[in-house]
């Protein structure tokens, strides 16, 4: 593998883009600057970041602790599995047991409870389901399986729906007639807008508010950091877009703290490797000519969202699980477990050790909120690494 | 407990422990159980005897199969305790339609470990089953070994022990997911499997005062090192930096967002050993094949009793829990 | 969900618009479908997610990145040594 490219040359090894990300003395050294910075901020700052993957960072390397009294976390929404609600994983349970249906999904989304149970006490029960790591896994099962229908459960924010979108191009092209979608996509900016609305009308009766936030990382690869506009320019809250690694999130941080100490309000890209304005035009398009915007998605702990869900265009119905399936969906809303506090999580109204059934009731092995199932959900991380803190 | 057993119940983390707990140990209640070592140590302290059973899929994978698997993993534990392997019993359950060949392959990989440990197999069993009772062949091996150094458990370590690894982790966790059809990857990985006795053997000859050693199977060292925590009612403190994982494994955990700390082991082992004798044992260890990344890796503190905290080189801290939940299906 | 990671890309397959990619000595495949023709090329670093490379890394912003960096914790060092030979200079104990 000794083919060198430009910046092979300039010395840029693979290792370089994980070690060198992760660096210890860089990661303190950020710590320095932001400490030494956040004495001349007007006021103590609350930081949200969106994004699940950058929950899991802040808490695996303990980030929280580096940062001195004044700035603080607060965990936003960006668990795609976290935020789906009971309705729609009974959809998936549901579907799991009709006749003659594989359904395949990615990842954590087997663990998450619904009405009846989750998808792996659907599968211990007889169902045939599967996780997968890409879903052009279902193209192998669909030729294996000529007789079953399998059917996608797809979820994700903008980072996995241009893959879903390939994945049903594909079976167009190949007139694939065994695979179906059940679409839970859901998309950031609009869940962005929905808490700074909803915190601004409770401001009185919650202390935190979200200052400025962490741009996601992977969601804006797709989608180009172009979606963020509008925080800064009409909302007043700086977004600076930020990577996945530790310093990269300790970078993004000392860019918000001296944006502040600045008077600046801005959109900031610290994941300059990554992200440009434009984002990939081609996944971009691939979504476009597939999806559209659902009027509402229902996200859990927050209700009703609008424009925040996609769907499949009625032109695709043909491959829609939702419309084949109509008659055997339930439809009825169910309210969740009383005691869980999921949605002010959700919101960043309160932290998960606030929770009176956090680690004791609800845990990873069983978890009564959906925060707690996926290892980038708050809670989870929270049990995993938090007590430290 | 739920209702019925999920495959979380067989994952060496928390649902196993609380099956465990919650079922056998309830109705096995005796003294010798409830230590939960590797080897129970009967006879007055004279022997050691334990038993493992091995369904691991794919049957052949880089680095070992489910033959050499059988036997390492029952005279490793056996010699976790300090005691030398001496007699095991074999019982097959074989799918009908299984190739005698890829049996006579599996026996013979068998007889080669057996050499290494110079352990006998003189009882046995055979049973087939109808195709589908089972997945080509299970395999239970039973153990008993003489016990060389009186003392060796998991239930004595405290602030004057150190805490080592033999060498770098999760390989065979790794090896096993690659391996598994479904997962199109490919990599130069094998699995660690391997014969512990010989390690153990030079330890004690060279006098190396061993608190406790456990070998690091399903849950992986996160595993060993909260059940340590528990049994000895003591914090284990380590620095995360000094935990020695390769990179090809690594890029699996990546890829994968495993931890290698929870990934599973078969010829890796934890070691509590007393401070004088921690960089000793590093020296003879360093000596066998594979173990040249041996090292001592962390302390044992009363910060958090009962709790694993690892320290990173940038000054936070963070718990390394007990694994939970369904992670590689029919690793060993 | 998240797991996006960076990995090199070590052959292209045209024909099936795909390409191996390998990340730290673990080999896979992953598909085009998401990038332009000719965009991806032997030897670059892309980002992978679920079986797709989702964007090219761009190789001059990381090494800028890193240069930052390195010149950060430089700038650093250079305080700490002024700090160290200042409380030198100041020392009582220090020998004339």
């Amino acid at each position: 593998m000794s083919v060198k490219t430009e910046a092979n040359k300039m010395g840029l090894e693979l290792k370089n883009l994980y070690d060198d990300f992760r660096d210890a003395d860089t990661i303190k050294a950020f710590a320095k600057i932001i400490k030494e910075d956040a004495l001349k901020l007007p006021h103590a700052i609350n930081i949200m970041e969106v994004c699940g993957g950058h929950t899991h960072t802040i808490m695996k390397y303990g980030l929280p602790q580096l940062l001195p009294a004044n700035i603080k976390f607060i965990h936003g929404p960006g668990c795609p599995v976290c935020i789906m609600p009971k309705e729609r994983i009974d959809h998936a349970y549901v579907l799991s047991m009709q006749e003659n249906v594989i359904l395949v999904t990615l990842g954590d989304m087997i663990k998450v409870p619904g009405s009846h149970g989750s998808l792996q006490n659907a599968r211990s029960k007889g169902a045939d389901v599967r996780f997968v790591y890409s879903p052009l896994e279902c193209l192998k099962i669909a030729k294996e399986n000529p007789t079953k229908k399998i059917i996608f459960f797809a979820i994700g924010f903008e980072t996995t729906t241009p893959m879903t979108a390939a994945l049903l191009h594909a079976v167009i092209k190949q007139d694939i007639k065994n695979i179906f979608f059940h679409i839970n996509h859901v998309t950031v900016p609009e869940v962005m807008k929905e808490l700074i609305d909803s915190r601004d009308v409770h401001v009185d009766s919650y202390n935190n508010k979200i200052d400025a936030f962490l741009g996601p990382s992977h969601v804006s690869v797709i989608s180009g950091s172009k979606i963020y506009e509008e925080f800064p320019r009409d909302y007043n809250r700086p977004v600076v877009v930020a990577g996945f690694e530790p310093v990269d999130v300790m970078q993004a941080i000392s860019m918000v703290v001296k944006q502040f100490i600045e008077g600046r309000c801005e959109l900031e890209v610290e994941y300059k490797r990554l992200v440009t304005y434009d984002g990939n035009i081609k996944a971009q398009e691939l979504i476009n000519k597939y999806f559209e915007k659902a009027d509402l998605f229902k996200w859990r702990g927050l209700g009703n969202i609008p424009k925040s869900g996609l769907k499949l265009k009625p032109e695709f119905k043909a491959y829609d699980a939702e419309v084949i399936y109509k008659d055997v969906l339930p439809l009825q809303e169910i309210e969740d477990h009383k005691l869980c506090i999921c949605g002010d999580i959700l919101r960043g109204m309160a932290n998960p050790p606030e929770c009176t059934i956090f680690g004791t009731a609800c845990k990873p092995t069983s978890p009564i909120g959906s925060c707690m199932v996926s290892s980038e959900g708050a809670c989870a991380a929270y049990y995993k690494y938090g007590n430290l803190i | 407990m739920n209702k019925t057993i999920s495959l979380a119940c067989g994952n060496g983390g928390e649902e196993n422990n609380e099956l465990i707990s919650k079922v056998f140990y309830k109705a096995f209640k005796n003294e010798i159980l409830e230590k939960s070592e590797d080897a129970a140590i009967i006879h007055d302290g004279a022997l050691a005897f334990s038993t493992d059973s091995f369904t691991v899929s794919p049957l052949f994978f880089p680095g070992a199969d489910i033959g050499k698997l059988a036997v390492c993993g029952t005279c490793n534990d056996l010699a976790m305790m300090g005691a030398q392997p001496k007699y095991l019993t074999c019982s097959v359950i074989i799918e009908e339609g299984f190739e005698t060949r890829e049996l006579e392959k599996i026996v013979r990989s068998m007889k080669q470990e057996l050499e290494i440990n110079g352990a006998i197999v003189v009882s046995g069993d055979t049973k087939v089953v109808p195709r589908g009772s089972v997945d080509k062949i299970f395999i239970n091996t039973s153990g008993v070994g003489e016990v060389l150094k009186k003392g060796i458990s998991s239930n004595n370590i405290s602030e004057d022990d150190l805490i080592l690894v033999n060498r770098d982790i999760g390989c065979h966790g790794a090896t096993i997911f690659v391996a598994r059809e479904g997962i199109e990857m490919s990599s130069t990985l094998e699995s660690d499997c391997a014969s512990l006795f010989p390690q153990v053997k030079a330890l004690l000859d060279a006098d190396i005062k061993i608190t406790a050693m456990r070998d690091a199977t399903r849950g992986g060292v996160s595993a060993v090192l909260n059940e340590w925590a528990k049994q000895s009612n003591i914090c284990i403190e380590i620095e995360e930096e000094k935990i020695p994982v390769s990179d090809e494994v690594s890029g699996i955990c990546e890829m994968l967002g495993f931890e290698a700390a929870a990934l599973a082991n078969e010829g890796t082992f934890v070691l509590a050993i007393k401070k004088e004798d921690a960089q000793r044992a590093v020296e003879i260890l360093k000596t066998f094949e594979n173990c040249s990344r041996a090292t001592i890796i962390g302390k044992v503190t009363d910060a958090h009793l009962k709790k694993v905290i690892l320290n990173s080189s940038w000054g936070t801290k963070r718990f390394l829990d007990t694994p939970s939940g369904e992670l590689l299906p029919r690793i060993c | 969900m998240c797991l996006s990671i960076p990995s090199k890309v070590v052959k292209i397959d045209k024909e099936a618009n795909m390409a191996t990619v390998d990340t730290m000595g673990v080999q896979r495949d992953a598909s085009l479908d998401l990038m332009q023709e000719e965009e991806i090329k032997i030897g670059d670093y892309v980002l992978l997610h679920i079986g797709f490379i989702m964007n090219k890394i761009d190789e001059e912003d990381a090494l800028l990145s890193l240069e930052t960096y390195r010149e950060i914790i430089e700038a650093m060092n250079e305080e700490d040594r002024q700090m160290a030979i200042l409380e030198d200079d100041e020392c009582q104990n220090r020998g004339e």
